[in-house]
């Protein structure tokens, strides 16, 4: 998915370039440490854990949301028109935790412990941004 | 041992202007709020070789190196720390130890911000960055999702909520106690008496945190002096006596945070009241950072003053009240009182007032030993100071 992004986008470095080519193209990372085995988000030049180096993983793209606020005050342009809406951190399902957006949801049915899955949104040439949505079956 | 020639003691403070000071700029906050707390210790400006600024006041350049040369203090001790709204605390436990190493003699911390004046109330919910902006640094991970300050705090009350049962109502009555404590400082931004359903009423700003949740965005500064129980002796002041200071971070961006139901006052905490030899039942008056009501319900769990789980409950028996068991933010908190952006100074500057006995009506009788926890940024790096009136053995 393609938009007109006006809110912040990152500015990527050596490490997160990797991370932000890798959602345009609709792959979600995070890292994992081969001598020790942790798991990372967000990404970075060492394993938070040993020190090492890390490894690349792609994550399956779902997850359960660990906790939320509901924004319903926020100045920036990009975001005061889409009040309500709601930033999450998002359980994955191989560990780490993530922070995004839970769309396509109305704010009564949000919830802890709700089951949601990656999706990706083109926001520059280099970036695409992960979001979250409810998993319906 | 806290005691000794060297023991590190704070003999001056100082308030700026506040809550409104239009006539104010952040670098004047900082003179004003020094030149006071100068006068308050009896010492001459020149005594002065410690300086201390976190910086982050608002308008103005004030970083340490650029306002000790504003200034013009000849130290050969100086601290640029800057940890959010808990800076403060980790500059006394810095400075104590400098003090007793000898590294400096006599110290000045300084914090002033035009916060309300130049930026108005958008603080918490303006957002960090300009629209298309690109973020670097971790920030980037976070930046394009629109998270607020508000929402940070917010995240930490959800989950406590889920886990243990915590209800908005038990939130308020931090509020509605603070709020207290504010009616009776001519200085404080909101002064009216509010209700438990007054905060629980008001309008939701990031869920589950509503309006009467949120701290004031004011302006104001504040400053101390801490030198050696020693040079104290030829002081106006009684000293108060740091008796043992300790910092600890868990996070920074709020997506790092591992344990939205706990703090670093977890680990900081403990460690801060064993130097200083007490427990709790010793303390008798707290200075909690109240930015949120949620950020003393977390602070005062991690501390162990509530148990885990149960600080909903705890401060629903008034605990934190006027004439309660460990009176809270005696100056009205940063709650309904004073909260320019970076609180911390106000922990310590109320707590040394509460220790001289110069509270007027808000005096906590008989107040012998007081604990100071500040939070900064996001729950991320809590600092934790207790002070008192005498060495402990």
């Amino acid at each position: 998915m393609t938009v007109e992004w006006v809110k912040p986008l990152p500015q990527t470095d050596n490490v997160s370039a990797h991370y932000w080519a890798a959602a345009r193209d609709g792959r979600l990372l995070i890292q994992q440490c081969d001598p020790c085995g942790h798991r990372q988000w967000y990404p970075r030049a060492l394993c938070t854990n040993c020190g090492a180096e890390t490894e690349w993983l792609e994550c399956m793209g779902v997850g359960v949301v660990h906790t939320y606020t509901v924004i319903r005050q926020m100045g920036m342009a990009g975001f005061r028109d889409e009040v309500p809406y709601i930033v999450a951190i998002i359980e994955l399902a191989e560990g780490p935790r993530v922070m995004g957006n839970v769309v396509d949801i109305d704010i009564g049915d949000i919830h802890i412990g709700l089951a949601v899955e990656a999706f990706f949104v083109v926001a520059a040439d280099d970036v695409g941004v992960p979001q979250w949505r409810q998993i319906r079956s | 041992m806290t005691g000794g020639n060297r023991a590190p003691v704070i003999v001056g403070i100082g308030l700026s202007d506040a809550p409104r000071a239009p006539h104010l700029d952040a670098v004047q906050h900082h003179v004003l709020a020094a030149r006071r707390a100068i006068a308050d210790a009896g010492i001459a400006k020149a005594d002065i070789d410690g300086y201390v600024s976190a910086g982050g006041g608002g308008s103005m350049v004030d970083d340490a190196i650029t306002m000790a040369e504003y200034l013009r203090i000849d130290h050969r001790y100086i601290d640029s720390t800057m940890t959010g709204g808990s800076s403060f605390e980790f500059h006394v436990q810095h400075l104590a130890a400098a003090i007793r190493d000898g590294a400096c003699d006599t110290a000045l911390v300084t914090y002033g911000s035009d916060r309300l004046s130049t930026m108005g109330r958008n603080l918490g919910t303006g957002g960090f960055m300009r629209p298309g902006q690109r973020v670097a640094g971790p920030a980037q991970y976070e930046a394009p999702y629109g998270n607020t300050l508000v929402g940070a705090y917010a995240m930490h009350a959800m989950r406590h909520m889920h886990e243990y049962g915590t209800t908005s109502e038990q939130l308020a009555h931090i509020a509605v106690g603070v709020r207290e404590f504010a009616a009776l400082n001519p200085n404080a931004m909101y002064r009216d008496p509010i209700t438990v359903d007054d905060v629980v009423n008001s309008r939701l700003v990031a869920d589950p945190l509503h309006k009467l949740d949120c701290c004031a965005v004011t302006d104001g500064g504040g400053a101390f002096i801490m030198t050696t129980a020693e040079r104290a002796r030829d002081l106006p002041r009684k000293p108060v006596y740091v008796l043992g200071a300790a910092g600890a971070q868990t996070h920074w961006n709020i997506s790092q945070q591992t344990d939205f139901t706990s703090s670093a006052a977890a680990k900081c905490g403990p460690i801060a009241m064993a130097r200083a030899r007490v427990s709790h039942r010793d303390i008798d008056m707290v200075m909690i950072y109240d930015s949120f009501t949620i950020t003393v319900l977390l602070l005062l769990e991690s501390l162990g003053f509530a148990p885990r789980g149960e600080g909903g409950r705890w401060v629903q028996e008034g605990h934190l009240r006027r004439g309660g068991s460990l009176p809270m933010n005696t100056d009205g908190g940063g709650l309904s009182g004073c909260h320019p952006g970076m609180r911390g100074i106000f922990l310590i500057t109320e707590a040394v007032r509460q220790l001289r006995g110069d509270a007027g009506v808000v005096q906590v009788p008989d107040c012998k030993v007081a604990l100071c926890a500040g939070s900064g940024g996001w729950l991320s790096a809590i600092g934790v100071a207790v002070l008192g009136t005498e060495a402990s053995s």
